[in-house]
């Protein structure tokens, strides 16, 4: 019994790949998202050129060779050397990012719908709707001044101003769960708040924060490439929106060394797209209203 | 002495065109080891009766009037908190609709070993044991306990909504329209297990339903309501052999008989009236064909037919004949 049992279970799961395998979109997604991951984390193994150490006259602005592959920036460093570590901090900062979104996104939704006739609709949904009509460029611009350049303050800041969006959809899903016989019954057996918002809705909503979730990350890397281009980024720790800011202020754009401002802008368009399209996909499994029959 | 005794209930709903008056001086007592049926067409206040009881009102819903003895507490008088602590334990309850009472991406095992958790202070392996044992005790394989709600049959589903009113051993169950969404066999399996459990365990029952057979099947005593009001009360055998009220003589002619000639069951013409503005006198005048003018000015009490038989009509037996 146990047995089949566990063999059902995994049946759920492998239903769940089998969907993401059907799903064109999905795939290429996964696909992208794999490569950036292991470039982040084997990158510097296999490829090892310390991004910071800086070439003389002979290494600036050198074309792609087999010594340097995508060849050397205005100060003589590796380009692909760059592309691997600014890969890491990338990603980190998108994910950790989203995961501060999330987290306030998800309480602030749950509260909301939970208490929509105390501070729920009151206090929070206005609350709320401040950070969604407030426009986030500026506002990260002026936090990320304030806070000074710091790898965890752009964290910070781009956490602090994605979670909006969440907390509406969040809210919605909660305002309809509470209302099923599910949770009346909850009610009913003697349930605290604390209780029923955890162990009930909390469960019924996690497909759609996952689903979030991957649509913030594309959102967030987006923002810190937009923050570092703008000259807001860590210097000490070049991110793929840091290269893009050299490259400009080095103007290799005129010069036509292509080289220095393609591959930055090209990971950064890729990941977004990746993060998307697997948002998409999860979309459409999760949901079944926009499931092919 | 009564378990639970409750004395001129009246609860009102208020909405923007009034006080809608759901239940409207209601009273009744229940014994342990006795099961009571509500009884009555949709809308005269079966469930607002049950959920005033079990403190479940929506916020709308407010008790005005009267007092819910259980033993000798006043449960209209406790805080929610205690109320809270009480409800499982004392006052459980069977929803209507049992497939959507359990939560689906939560184990069914789970869910009922939540009540043991919140309230007999159990760690999760004695709720687990003990859940096992309620599985046993309402007929489920031990083995689904880990399954979730969507890999169960819906009698299933209901057996296990059974299991957990049963978790705490309360002293009263409220079962609202326990069998309604069920098909007949299933029905008839849940019939005879709370037959069974009425048997083994000593404690109070409500079921509430519109199925007449039901109350034949596992019912002591009767209630009948109508707009708010309890028209017909006392045992079974009293209430179907000897009914008093024209409307539980309606009631029963509306249900299709088994044993005498195969007619057309007779419904009851017209709709119960809107208890924004209920009918001066006997709610029922207006649906009534015995009706006479005392009857459209006067409201008529409940009057003793002989010992606990009780019925509110003015022209007792008149028609009955």
């Amino acid at each position: 019994m146990n047995k089949l049992n566990q063999r059902r279970r995994r049946g759920k799961r492998e239903g769940f790949l089998l969907s993401l395998k059907n799903s064109k979109m999905g795939m290429i997604g996964a696909a992208i998202l794999l490569f950036f991951f292991l470039m982040a984390v084997f990158g510097p193994i296999l490829y090892p050129f310390d991004p910071q150490v800086f070439g003389g006259g002979a290494d600036i602005m050198n074309p792609p060779s087999p010594r340097h592959w995508l060849g050397t920036d205005d100060m003589g460093r590796d380009v692909l050397g760059n592309l691997i570590s600014g890969s890491r901090v990338s990603l980190m900062v998108g994910i950790l990012a989203t995961l501060i979104s999330m987290i306030l996104g998800t309480v602030l939704g749950i509260l909301a719908g939970f208490f929509d006739k105390t501070i729920g609709g009151t206090f929070i949904m206005r609350f709320t709707d401040f950070f969604l009509v407030i426009p986030w460029l500026p506002l990260m611009l002026v936090l990320a001044a304030i806070l000074g350049t710091s790898i965890w303050n752009i964290i910070l800041v781009i956490g602090l101003t994605g979670w909006a969006g969440t907390t509406r959809v969040v809210r919605a899903q909660t305002l309809s769960i509470r209302e099923r016989p599910y949770i009346e019954r909850a009610i009913a057996i003697g349930s605290s708040n604390r209780h029923i918002m955890l162990k009930h809705i909390l469960p019924n909503v996690f497909p759609l924060i996952f689903a979030n979730t991957i649509l913030v990350s594309a959102v967030a890397i987006l923002s810190e490439t937009t923050l570092s281009f703008l000259g807001l980024g860590d210097p000490t720790r070049p991110s793929w929106g840091m290269m893009l800011h050299y490259a400009f202020s080095s103007g290799a754009a005129s010069i036509g060394a292509y080289w220095y401002f393609i591959p930055p802008g090209l990971a950064v368009v890729l990941v977004v797209l990746a993060f998307t399209f697997l948002g998409y996909a999860f979309d459409e499994i999760l949901n079944p209203k926009l499931k092919k029959r | 002495m009564d378990l639970l005794e409750v004395k001129g209930l009246k609860t009102y709903f208020k909405t923007q065109k009034g006080m809608v008056k759901a239940v409207d001086d209601v009273s009744f007592s229940l014994s342990p080891g006795k099961v009571l049926g509500l009884v009555g067409e949709s809308g005269c206040g079966k469930t607002t009766t049950a959920l005033s009881i079990a403190n479940l009102l929506p916020p709308e819903g407010e008790v005005v009037g009267g007092e819910i003895f259980l033993e000798d507490v006043d449960l209209l008088k406790l805080s929610p908190n205690k109320m809270r602590k009480r409800r499982w334990k004392d006052i459980s309850m069977v929803f209507q609709g049992a497939m959507n009472a359990l939560n689906p991406v939560i184990r069914v095992g789970d869910q009922i070993a939540e009540a043991l958790v919140l309230h007999d202070k159990m760690t999760y392996a004695q709720a687990m044991e003990r859940t096992r044992e309620l599985f046993r005790l309402v007929e489920i394989d031990e083995d689904r306990i880990n399954h979730y709600p969507h890999e169960f049959s819906g009698g299933m589903k209901q057996r296990a909504m059974i299991a957990m009113a049963l978790a705490c051993n309360p002293k009263i169950i409220i079962g609202d329209e326990p069998t309604t969404a069920l098909d007949v066999m299933v029905q008839a399996q849940i019939l005879n297990l709370m037959e069974k459990l009425k048997k083994e365990i000593n404690m109070g029952m409500i079921i509430i339903t519109h199925d007449l057979s039901i109350l034949g099947e596992i019912c002591d005593d009767v209630a009948i309501m109508y707009a708010g009001k309890i028209v017909e009360k006392g045992t079974v055998e009293a209430v179907f052999s000897r009914h008093n009220h024209p409307y539980t003589r309606k009631l029963i002619e509306a249900f299709p008989d088994i044993y005498g000639e195969r007619k057309l069951a007779r419904s009851i013409p017209g709709n119960p009236p809107s208890l924004l503005s209920p009918p001066e006198g006997c709610r029922f005048h207006p649906r009534c064909e015995f009706a006479t003018d005392i009857c459209k000015t006067t409201e008529p009490a409940l009057m003793s037919l002989g010992g606990d038989h009780l019925a509110a009509c003015h022209c007792q037996g008149v028609w009955n004949e």
